[in-house]
Parts: structure tokens; C-alpha cells; sequence
């Protein structure tokens, strides 16, 4: 409906919704997706060059080792019964000899070449995830706001703790295990094949079958599991829901009704669990059964053999050990199919990120920005939130502040107060107009010299598990303890701060103290205040703080405001009365504009907002001296 | 879940005399905390055994079926060397009947393929359904019991942490529960290898079986040095992981600080720690590999070099020595198992005892056995000599008396630490008190079923709290008979209907954490609705200090007029319209009662209610604590 500018570059209109499709859409029908993310997760195992064709060269020697004992076991055996060597029985004993000191170097080797491929696959998959890990923790924090606004935080710790996870073990028990048991099968196959067609067809007639099963128990596996873990998240979400509003809980008295939930999908968890026990079950041990079938064959057809005299017992022997050689990989398919399996998922989920383009990010000729009068000026700046195409927040807003000055703004919940606040420091882009600061528009500039000049002074504070001195010097972690405590002393925090009994050294956070909401938002005043930013935009940020205290600071910055630009957000007018301009904003509009006087004298919505809010406070007066005028 | 994992600090500083976080939080209580996260504890705790003993029983049968099948499955493994021994002894020697036999044989072998078929079937899905369902019970015990214990535990347990007990300890304790049982197979099989390869050839057997004790003194060596690494490794998982965490929780703080640079860094080192640490752990957990192998390969030659002379001198029949030589293959995997389950026990050890350790949170407040059900009463409220606290020694609340008539609003003013939060958890009786008694409809509420009460006594608390859920579901909460219709009428009355129907799907909008995020207003709004939908004789407010738009405050008073009509009402009051609206006011100051009376009344006394309003505060706790103890005491 609305002309919205999709051409323009920075809008982030057009990509958004896509995203989310994705983010929140099914892992049905992502086959091709799934193996894409595995064929990229191979190449990257590829750029090293040394360890990854190790890890490969190790991995087939192992198997080839392996292979090799059941011969040597067989050669024995004939050995043994002097078959092979009718001569002398100090020949035989001399083979005999032979015989076990070749096992034992070949099991030497299979062990060495094990520990090889096992290191070298694990330093790969290690080397993956710490790449990836870093990676991802670096666009995350580039991500603009309009991502982390859809992103549910909990989705992306899982991604970054479980996703990670489950890519670098890929490598091992994907990639280097799949060529194992194609060379244990394969190379075993035809070895033993080679030696007698029948015989060597028995021992892996039971792969097929077993691998059949496995791709039914993954297929069915995959399902259920994916089935539990959307149930167990509800259940999780019930347990945490009823836990921490224990109180509402108790206060209506509803143990009842909140057990009867949690045994509902408690239940229904279970039954998910049961099932897949039964698949996973049923398959495992019907795999197992197929191969004690395939060695019975290979008994028999090989006995039957040995009394025609076409094969020794030796050799008899090498096949049932061959067989005993595959019973490891039939016991592991269920493990590499569900290994690939979860990889596959969480190589889409994690590539998902990365692949994100950040919307908000530097042009390529950015510029630093460069503050003279530092000089705020929106021109007709209008902003429509991702995927609300056309529901514009804020429409058609102008105005300017430059250093020295204040400006307010006020307006009902809802009128775009904040949006304004957050489209300053560039958080989010405009969809239209522009901002510049100084005459520069900011999307013109780099990232880092907007935020380095712009303060935002947030309504929620968002503590750091830390000590009070870290979180308050949070942006400038080398600041020294004078400049902290000059920040905390304009913000009125200092005397709570040195009365705590470590001090600044006081942990916050969920296990440290707990500030009020009023010190929470002082913290953050500080936090900005320390960083002497040239523009700074209080965003409702003082209204757990009674106004005595938020006078107090305003005194305490009246000295440094000369320097900079201040914009003030508040619903509460004693907090911005004082601004040289103050806009009245409703439904993303400017309703109202000018000074306070000249407000007042219009007679419109800020004077019966203002009438609003001092006449409880007049009332209040009215009572104190005894003016019983209420009932 | 980050919080899983992460390590916290035994002792905890006593939260901050200021804080207001959440609704009726009282303030400086000391109740036992859960102990810290550690992964590992004592190998055997008989104490955590013979509890989690209790939540066997009801599964005897099960666990006996188990032993058997697994017992069963151990012998059929055990037996296949054992016939192609027999085969190569009886059926290939050269002469006639060869094939009867190996028929014989071969018949046999399937027979027994199928016995281990079966028992290993049975083994599995017994062992592992039995443990999903123990599973469910220590889950369904542990939540049962968070629904009654004290108030006060609850306050100050994380609500994560007793999540990582819920759900990975108890984990823990089945994965222990299933490799038990397994561990007995591993036991038959080991004891049942060595009596069979002993009883085959005792000579050969003893010289074969002399590589066991190396490698039980290899892991008994190794196993400790490699169990640091693999901790060390898992504690550095979950450093990186929480630092992960805070940085995706704070992102927006991160980005508008500039600190992207220097967490980045933080985050490299955590990372880098975390990648040495792995590999440290990988190459002590692989040196047993070739260690294991090449102790099968010395087995196999001892096989092979004695066995095929004592062969040679026909003093041991070739079947024997195949047979040892398929026996000498499975030889390690029972004591590999084996030395896994050390690790695997001692994680249940400790994830035990913290699953107990909740189990044993003392309920405070319980039922007498003959409470009975309050019944209709007029809804008034008595408060005869109260007198209460947190701590022993250090009462909240001192000698409290005060009556409510049915139908009055009274509200609680008072500076912060005065006891008005005490006093309304007492009203609904969360806690007990030390002294005195509190009457609801003239009944002793320690006489009554606390359901009853709650009945009774409907809650609007400062945070209001939404479940994930519709709208429709939030507000009628557990009366789960209330009509949409009912639900529409509670919101209309308090003026939340109109918000309401402009929500994407109106009284059906999925709201809470993963649905759309309502304002403090609304959200009080909506909780008045759920008051009253409840109908409940009694309202208790704690009105929220938090910052509330003049536009969004004037809906609050006219809607929570509305849900007081016809009912009688305990308000902890913070703005001055609501002190006002009340019927009386009851001025608290360090759990005494100062002052009681209408606003008038208490304005003209001049005392410590005049005070805290002339000081024109937009909420009474506001006022710095100081101030409201500068007492000249001639006001009390």
C-alpha cells in the first residue's frame, strides 16, 4: 500500500521477512539445504591442508591394519595345525613365531594409526568450532537491533552452545567414521572376496540389511526426536513459567491446576521417549540379529568348505575374525547416521547466521565523523519497523539541537518516543529522510565514530555480571577509578557505591546485589556519562528516579551540557519542562512543538497532559494544609 | 541452557535492603541455599543410593527382568567362541558325519542367535523405558515439592538452577540407572571370560589372562590425570558458554557502548583456553588406544606363540585355540566399560545428592490433617498480635493487631522495611507466624485447607506475571469453567477490553515470553481482570511502583475501583491517589504500627503519614529512608 522505498539500499524491508521465514520455518523439506551446510562444513575442514588429508591418510591405514589381523590370526591357526608347513615342527614353531610378531606390529599400528586419525580429526573439529564460535560471537554483536529484536536470545545461546557442537563433531564421528567403515567394509569386501567369492559375499551380506535399518531407525528417529524435542521445550517452558511466578502460583492458590500441566506434557514427553525406544530398539537389535545370521552362514558354507578340504581352518578362521572386525561398525551406524543427521540441522541453523548480511554496518567509504557544534538534525526522518512495511512508527519528524542545547519529547506509550532515541546512534536505518549530525549524514560515517559521539541512556539497564566499577566503565574498561567515580558522583550513584562494603568492587548481577530499578538507570547514566559523549539522548531514563535525585543530576550536568546535545524522552514534564524545544509526539506524529510556555499557552495536549500531572501534586498540597475537599 | 552449566559462588551477599524486584520479595531472610554445581562427587554415596533405591521399588519387576535378560544375553555372547571351538574340534576333523554335526552346530549357533536376539532386545527396552519413567518420577517428585516449599526458598534459588537439576541431574541419574544395569553384563562377561578360558586350558588361560592386571593398572593411573583434563575441558565449555550468553542478553548495552572490540578479545582468550583445554583431553583419552590394542596384540601372540606349540605337540585341541583367540578380541571391552562407569557414578553421586538435597527443602506451611474448607465467609480480616520474621531473633513484624471490616479498603503505607510485604504473605498465608493469629472470616487461616484460601483471597502482586498462553487463558488463569464471556465482562470492567480486542488476535493472542510483550499497565490491567474473574471475597494489591505513564495510571485507578467494589481490600499502597481512595490507612515503620485513619484524619495528626506526603513523592518509597526516620517521637 504505502510507497515503501524498497530500491533504497539501506532499507532492510525487502530481506527481513526471509529471514524470519527461516529462522522460525520447519527443518521439513531442507534436505538439500542440510547437505549443503555438510559439503560446506568439508571444505572448510579442507582449508587445512596439512591435517585434514592426515586425518584422511590415518583413518584408511587404521582400517587397512585392521583388516590385516584377521589374516595373520588365520595364518596362525594353519600354522598351528602345521597345514601350511608339513615340514619340521621347528619350522612351524619358527612360523608360529612369524605369526605373532606380525599381530602384534599390526595391532601396534592399528592402535598408532587410531590415535592418529582420532587427534587429528578431534584438532580439526576443535580448530572448526573455535573458528566458527569466534565467528559467530563477531556477528552477533554486529547484528543490528531489527535482528536481535526478532532473534529469541535463548535460540541463539542454542546455536552458539549446541550448534557449534554438533558441527565439529562432524568431522570426527561424520567424516573420518564413514571412511572407516567404508574401508573396514569395502577394502574388507574385497580382500576377503578376493580369497574366496562365497565365503567373503556371507560376511557382509548382513551390511545391507543393517544399513536398510539404519536408514529407517534415522528417518523415524529423526521424526520422533524432533517430536520430543518441541514437547520437552514446552515442558521446560511450563517448569521455568511455574518456577519463577511461584508467587502468582501460590497467590491463587492453583498447585493443582499447575501439576495437572506439568503431568500432561510430562506424559506427553514420555510417551515420545517410549516410542522412540521401541524404534530404536527394535532396529539395534534386529541389526545384531542379521549379522549372528550372516556368521552362522559363514560357519556353515565355510565348515562344510574346510571338511571338502577346499579351505583350511585358518582360513575359516580369518573369516569369523573378519566378521568379528564388522561387528564394531554395525554396533556404530545408528552413531554416524544420527551424528550426520545433527549436524546437517545445526550446520543450516549456524550458517544461517553467519550468512546474515548485517544490514546496519559502515559504506565502504565511510568517513569518521567529525563533531564542530555537534549539531542533531532530523529531516523528515520517517521509520517503519522489519516486516511492518507501510505501518510507518514515527512520520515526517524534524528537528534540531545542537551543542548547549535541550530537547524534549513527549507523547503517550506507543508514539514512537524510543524509536527516535534509537535511530540516533543508528540502531536501526531510517526508511526515509535522513539524519545527520553536523551536516553528515550518519549512515555516510563509520559505525564506531557515531556511537564513540552518541550516548544513549536506555530505559532498561542491562547489568553485567560483574563488579559495579566494570559495569559503570563498561564502555572504556581502562578508565581510571577518577573518572568512574566522577561518572557515578553526576549520577548521584557514587555515595551508595563507596557505602557498599566492597565498594565499586560490589558483584551485580543475579547473584551479586540487586539495585533498585532508580540505581539501575543512575548506573546507566553513568556508564554514558563516562564516555562525555557530544550528543546525549536520555530515553525515558529517569523515571524510576524520584525528582529530587534527577534535579540533582541535572545540576551536576548542567556544566558539561554547554558542550554537547542533549535530547530528553520522558513522560514525566517535570523531567523536560526546562528543554529549549519540546515535541509533543502521538501516533509517530509531532502533534505539538515549542517551548514550555508557549506550549502551555496553546491550550492543547501538552497543557492537559501538564494540567494532569500537577494537579495531583497540587491536590496534594490542598490536603496537606488541611483542605478536605475529598471524600 | 547456559545456566546449566555455569559455576556460581557458594555464599551469596544478602540481597540489597533496596531491592524491589520482584512483588512481595521480603527482605533480609536466610534460608539454607542449594549447594554449588560441581560435576563430580563421591564415586559411592549410600545415602544418594538407598534414596534413589526408593524410586525403584515400584519398578522391582522390571530391574529383575533386566538382570535376567542381560544375564542371558552375556552367556549367549559368551557361548559363540565356545561353538566354533566345538565345530572346528568335532566337525572338521577329517572322517564321516562332518557335516551332520556341523548341521548340529550350525542350528545350535542360531538357536542361540536367536536367545540373544531376544534377551538383547529385552535387555535394552526394558533398561532404557524403565529409566525414562524413573526418570519422570524424580522429575514429577522434585516439581510436586517446589509447588509447597517456603516462599523464601524460592526467593532466593535461581530459577535456572533448580532447571538444571529438574532436568540435567535427573539425566544424569538415568544415564547411571541404565549403565548399571549393564555394568552386572559387563561383570557376567568378564568373570564368565576368564572361567571359561581357564576352564578350557588352565596353563594357556592364566598365561593369557596376565595382560589383564597391566591394563587395569594403566587405567588406575591414567584414569585420575585424564578425569582433570575432561573436567578442565567441561569447565571451560561452560565459561565460554555464559560469557556467550551475557554478551546475546546484553548485545544491545554491548553495541551501544562501543565494546564490541574488547569482548571480542575477552571472548578469543575464553575460546582459545577452551581449545587447549580440548585438545589436552583428546590426547590423553587416545594414548589408551594403542595402549589397549597393543595389549590385545601381546595377548594374541601369547595365544599364538604357546598355544599353537601346545598344538603342534597335540597337548590342546585346535578349536581351543581359535576359541581364544575370539576371546582375547572381546577381552577389554567389559573393562573399558567398567572403568567408564566410575566416571559415570560419580556424576550420579553428585547429581543425586542434589536432587535429594531438593527433595528434602522443608515444607514450611502444610495442611493440618484436619484443616477444613473456609466455606463461605463475610471476608473479614484480623491480625491479633502478630508477630514474625525471616531470621531468628530479628522480627519483620512486632505485636500486629488490626481488624478489617467485610467490604473496606485499607491500605498499607509505610517507608521500605516496614513489614507491608510481610503482611500481606501472611494474610495469605505463605508463611507461618511466630506469635499471634491471623482470622480470615473469623477462621484461623492455619485451620483451613491453604486451597480454600486461595479461593478466598485473590492476589494482584507489583510485576504481574503472565504464563505463555492466550489472553483468555491468562485472565481466567486456573478457573478453568470461566466462560469467554466471564473473561470479556472481568476485562470490560476494568477497562481492558479495549486494548485487548486491538491485539493482532484479540482475547486469543499468544502472550508471555514468547508472545506479544504487554506494558506494566496493561499487564496490571489484565491482572485486575484475573482478580476478578477469580471472585474471590478478598483483594490483595501491591501496587506497582514501577514507572506508569499519567495517561496508563488514571485507567489503573479507575479499574482497580472497580474490581475493590464488593470486596474487601488490602493494598500496599505507593501512589497517593490510591491512599486516598482507601477507606483507611495503617502506617507501618519498622513492623510497629504508627498510625491508623482516614487521610484527613492522619494529615491533621501531623505525623509520620504527613511527612511522607508533604514530601509529594509520585511513590512513597521513594522517599530516601533517612528522611522517614528522622522520627521527632512525638509523632508516634
Amino acid at each position: 500500500m504505502d510507497a515503501t522505498p524498497t530500491a533504497s539500499p539501506q532499507s532492510s524491508t525487502n530481506s527481513a521477512p526471509s529471514h524470519t521465514a527461516t529462522l522460525v520455518g520447519s527443518m521439513e523439506g531442507r534436505y538439500g539445504e542440510g547437505a549443503r551446510a555438510l559439503i560446506r562444513i568439508v571444505r572448510m575442514a579442507c582449508r587445512y591442508p596439512v591435517r585434514f588429508p592426515l586425518a584422511i591418510g590415518t583413518v584408511v591405514a587404521a582400517g587397512v591394519f585392521q583388516l590385516l589381523i584377521p589374516r595373520y590370526l588365520g595364518r596362525a591357526v594353519d600354522n598351528a595345525t602345521g597345514m601350511l608347513t608339513q615340514a619340521a615342527t621347528v619350522e612351524a614353531q619358527d612360523a608360529l613365531w612369524s605369526a605373532a610378531f606380525l599381530v602384534i606390529a599390526v595391532t601396534v599400528l592399528r592402535g598408532l594409526f587410531t590415535l592418529a586419525h582420532n587427534y587429528f580429526g578431534e584438532t580439526i573439529g576443535q580448530s572448526l568450532g573455535y573458528e566458527l564460535r569466534l565467528a559467530f560471537f563477531e556477528k552477533l554483536q554486529r547484528l543490528s537491533f531489527s535482528y536481535h529484536d526478532r532473534i529469541h536470545s535463548g535460540d541463539l545461546i542454542t546455536r552458539g552452545m549446541l550448534d557449534i557442537e554438533g558441527v565439529k563433531r562432524f568431522i570426527e564421528t561424520g567424516i573420518l567414521r564413514v571412511i572407516l567403515l567404508a574401508v573396514l567394509i569395502g577394502v574388507g569386501a574385497w580382500m576377503y572376496m578376493g580369497h574366496d567369492i562365497v565365503l567373503g559375499l556371507l560376511c557382509v551380506s548382513f551390511v545391507p540389511f543393517a544399513l536398510w535399518r539404519g536408514m529407517v531407525f534415522r528417518l523415524r528417529v529423526r521424526a520422533l526426536w524432533r517430536e520430543l524435542q518441541e514437547r520437552m521445550s514446552v515442558l521446560t517452558r511450563i517448569m521455568e513459567e511455574n518456577l519463577g511466578g511461584t508467587r502468582v502460583v501460590r497467590a491463587f492458590s492453583a498447585q493443582k491446576f499447575e501439576m495437572k500441566k506439568f503431568n500432561e506434557w510430562q506424559q506427553r514427553c514420555l510417551d515420545i521417549s517410549l516410542q522412540r525406544a521401541d524404534v530404536r530398539y527394535v532396529n539395534t537389535s534386529l541389526m545384531t540379529f542379521s549379522y549372528y545370521i550372516a556368521m552362522a552362514l559363514v560357519l556353515w558354507v565355510g565348515g562344510l568348505r574346510v571338511i571338502a578340504g577346499t579351505i583350511t581352518v585358518g582360513e575359516l578362521t580369518q573369516f569369523l575374525a573378519f566378521m568379528t572386525v564388522l561387528q564394531m561398525p554395525i554396533r556404530q551406524i545408528g552413531m554416524v547416521v544420527s551424528g550426520i543427521a545433527r549436524a546437517s540441522v545445526s550446520g543450516v541453523r549456524m550458517f544461517e547466521i553467519l550468512d546474515i548480511d548485517p544490514a546496519i554496518r559502515d559504506k565502504p567509504d565511510a568517513r569518521e565523523l567529525v563533531v564542530s557544534e555537534a549539531r542533531l538534525a532530523f529531516e523528515d526522518v520517517s521509520f517503519a519497523y522489519d516486516g511492518f512495511a507501510g505501518e510507518h512508527t514515527i512520520s515526517h519528524i524534524s528537528f534540531a539541537v545542537k551543542a548547549g542545547e535541550t530537547l524534549g519529547i513527549v507523547g503517550p506509550p506507543g508514539s514512537g518516543k524510543s524509536t527516535i532515541a534509537n535511530l540516533i546512534p543508528r540502531f536501526y536505518d531510517v526508511t526515509d529522510g535522513r539524519i545527520t549530525i553536523d551536516g553528515q549524514d550518519i549512515r555516510d560515517v563509520t559505525l564506531d565514530s557515531l556511537r564513540a559521539h552518541v550516548g544513549v541512556v536506555q530505559q532498561d539497564t542491562f547489568l553485567f555480571t560483574t563488579e559495579i566499577r566494570n559495569n559503570v566503565a563498561y564502555g572504556d574498561p581502562w578508565a581510571e577509578q577518577d573518572k568512574v567515580e566522577d561518572a557515578t558522583g553526576t549520577a548521584q550513584l557514587h555515595d551508595y557505591v563507596a557505602g557498599l562494603p566492597a565498594a565499586y568492587e560490589t558483584m551485580v548481577g543475579e547473584r551479586g546485589v540487586s539495585l533498585s530499578g532508580g540505581q539501575r538507570q543512575r548506573l546507566s547514566i553513568a556508564r554514558s556519562v563516562l564516555l562525555t559523549p557530544r550528543v546525549m539522548v536520555f530515553d525515558d531514563s529517569t523515571a524510576a528516579i524520584d525528582a529530587g535525585t534527577e534535579l540533582r543530576i541535572r545540576e551536576a550536568l548542567k556544566e558539561v551540557n554547554k558542550t554537547r546535545a542533549t535530547v530528553i524522552i520522558s513522560h514525566r514534564l517535570s523531567s523536560l519542562m526546562h528543554a529549549d524545544e519540546i515535541l509533543f509526539l502521538d501516533g509517530g506524529r509531532i502533534v505539538e512543538r515549542g517551548g514550555h510556555m508557549e506550549l502551555l499557552a496553546k491550550n492543547g495536549r501538552y497543557r492537559a497532559l501538564f494540567d494532569l500531572q500537577m494537579g495531583a501534586a497540587k491536590d496534594g498540597a490542598k490536603d496537606a494544609m488541611g483542605d478536605d475537599a475529598h471524600a | 541452557m547456559p545456566w546449566a552449566t555455569t559455576r556460581m559462588p557458594d555464599t551469596v551477599p544478602p540481597p540489597s535492603e533496596e531491592s524491589r524486584r520482584s512483588a512481595l520479595q521480603p527482605r533480609n531472610r536466610r534460608v539454607k541455599a542449594l549447594s554449588s554445581e560441581d560435576t563430580f562427587g563421591k564415586v559411592f554415596d549410600g545415602n544418594v543410593v538407598k534414596r534413589f533405591g526408593e524410586f525403584l521399588i515400584p519398578y522391582r519387576r522390571q530391574i529383575y527382568m533386566a538382570i535376567a535378560s542381560v544375564t542371558i544375553f552375556t552367556f549367549t555372547q559368551i557361548s559363540v567362541p565356545l561353538i566354533i571351538r566345538y565345530i572346528v574340534d568335532k566337525a572338521l576333523v577329517v572322517g564321516a558325519g562332518g557335516e551332520r554335526l556341523l548341521l548340529i552346530a550350525v542350528v545350535g549357533f542360531f538357536f542361540v542367535s536367536l536367545v540373544n536376539y531376544v534377551s538383547n532386545y529385552f535387555q535394552t527396552i526394558v533398561v532404557a523405558k524403565m529409566a525414562e519413567r524413573i526418570l519422570n518420577d524424580l522429575r514429577g517428585a522434585m516439581y510436586g515439592h517446589l509447588q509447597h516449599v517456603s516462599l523464601a526458598f524460592m526467593d532466593r534459588t535461581q530459577v535456572g538452577r533448580l532447571m538444571s537439576r529438574l532436568q540435567g541431574d535427573v539425566g544424569s541419574l538415568q544415564e547411571f540407572l541404565e549403565s548399571s544395569i549393564f555394568a552386572i553384563g559387563d561383570f557376567v562377561l568378564l568373570f564368565g571370560i576368564v572361567f571359561v578360558l581357564l576352564m578350557l586350558d588352565v596353563q594357556l588361560g592364566l598365561l593369557t589372562l596376565s595382560v589383564l592386571p597391566i591394563l587395569f593398572i594403566v587405567r588406575v593411573i591414567w584414569l585420575p590425570i585424564a578425569r582433570r583434563a575432561f573436567m578442565h575441558a567441561r569447565q571451560t565449555n561452560s565459561i565460554v558458554n555464559s560469557a556467550l550468553a551475557e554478551n546475546i542478553n546484553g548485545v544491545r548495552t554491548v553495541q551501544e557502548m562501543g565494546r564490541q572490540g574488547v569482548n571480542f578479545d575477552a571472548f578469543e582468550d575464553k575460546a582459545a583456553d577452551n581449545y587447549r583445554a580440548h585438545i589436552r583431553a583428546t590426547k590423553l583419552a587416545q594414548v589408551m588406544i594403542p595402549t589397549v590394542d597393543t595389549l590385545t596384540g601381546l595377548a594374541m601372540a601369547i595365544v599364538i606363540v604357546v598355544g599353537g606349540n601346545m598344538v603342534l605337540d597335540k597337548a590342546l585341541d585346535l578349536g581351543v585355540m581359535v576359541a581364544f583367540l575370539f576371546y582375547v578380541q572381546r577381552f577389554f571391552d567389559p573393562i573399558r566399560s567398567l572403568t567408564m562407569q566410575y566416571t559415570v557414578s560419580q556424576r550420579a553421586m553428585a547429581s543425586g545428592t542434589r536432587i535429594f538435597e531438593v527433595l528434602d527443602v522443608p515444607v514450611e506451611v502444610e495442611d493440618k490433617p484436619d484443616a477444613e474448607d473456609l466455606g463461605v465467609i463475610d471476608g473479614s480480616i484480623e491480625f491479633r498480635n502478630v508477630t514474625f520474621g525471616y531470621v531468628e531473633g530479628l522480627p519483620v513484624l512486632k505485636n500486629i493487631s488490626f481488624k478489617v471490616a467485610p467490604g473496606e479498603t485499607v491500605a498499607l503505607v509505610g517507608p521500605t522495611g516496614s513489614g507491608k510485604t510481610s503482611t500481606m504473605a501472611l494474610l495469605h498465608r505463605f508463611y507461618d507466624v511466630w506469635d499471634g493469629q491471623i482470622l480470615i472470616g473469623g477462621r484461623d487461616v492455619r485451620d483451613v485447607t491453604q486451597e480454600s484460601l486461595g479461593r478466598h483471597i485473590a492476589m494482584v502482586l507489583q510485576e504481574p506475571f503472565l504464563f505463555t498462553g492466550t489472553v483468555f487463558e491468562n485472565i481466567r488463569y486456573h478457573c478453568e469453567e470461566a466462560s469467554l464471556d466471564e473473561v470479556i465482562r472481568a476485562a470490560t470492567a476494568v477497562g481492558a477490553n479495549d486494548f485487548i480486542q486491538r491485539l493482532p488476535n484479540g482475547y486469543h493472542t499468544i502472550l508471555g515470553q514468547r508472545g506479544v510483550n504487554l506494558s506494566i499497565g496493561q499487564r496490571q490491567l489484565l491482572s485486575f481482570a484475573r482478580a476478578i474473574v477469580a471472585n474471590a471475597s478478598i483483594l490483595v494489591l501491591d501496587e506497582a511502583t514501577a514507572n506508569i505513564d499519567s495517561f496508563t495510571e488514571r485507567e489503573i485507578q479507575t479499574a482497580l475501583a472497580r474490581t475493590l467494589t464488593g470486596r474487601t481490600g488490602v493494598v500496599i499502597a505507593h501512589r497517593l491517589a490510591t491512599v486516598r481512595g482507601a477507606d483507611r490507612i495503617i502506617v507501618l515503620q519498622d513492623g510497629e504500627i504508627v498510625e491508623q485513619g482516614s487521610h484527613t484524619e492522619l494529615i491533621a495528626r501531623r505525623g509520620l503519614y504527613h511527612r511522607l506526603h508533604t514530601m509529594n513523592y509520585a511513590s512513597f518509597d521513594d522517599a530516601p529512608g533517612d528522611l522517614a526516620r528522622l522520627d521527632p517521637a512525638g509523632a508516634t
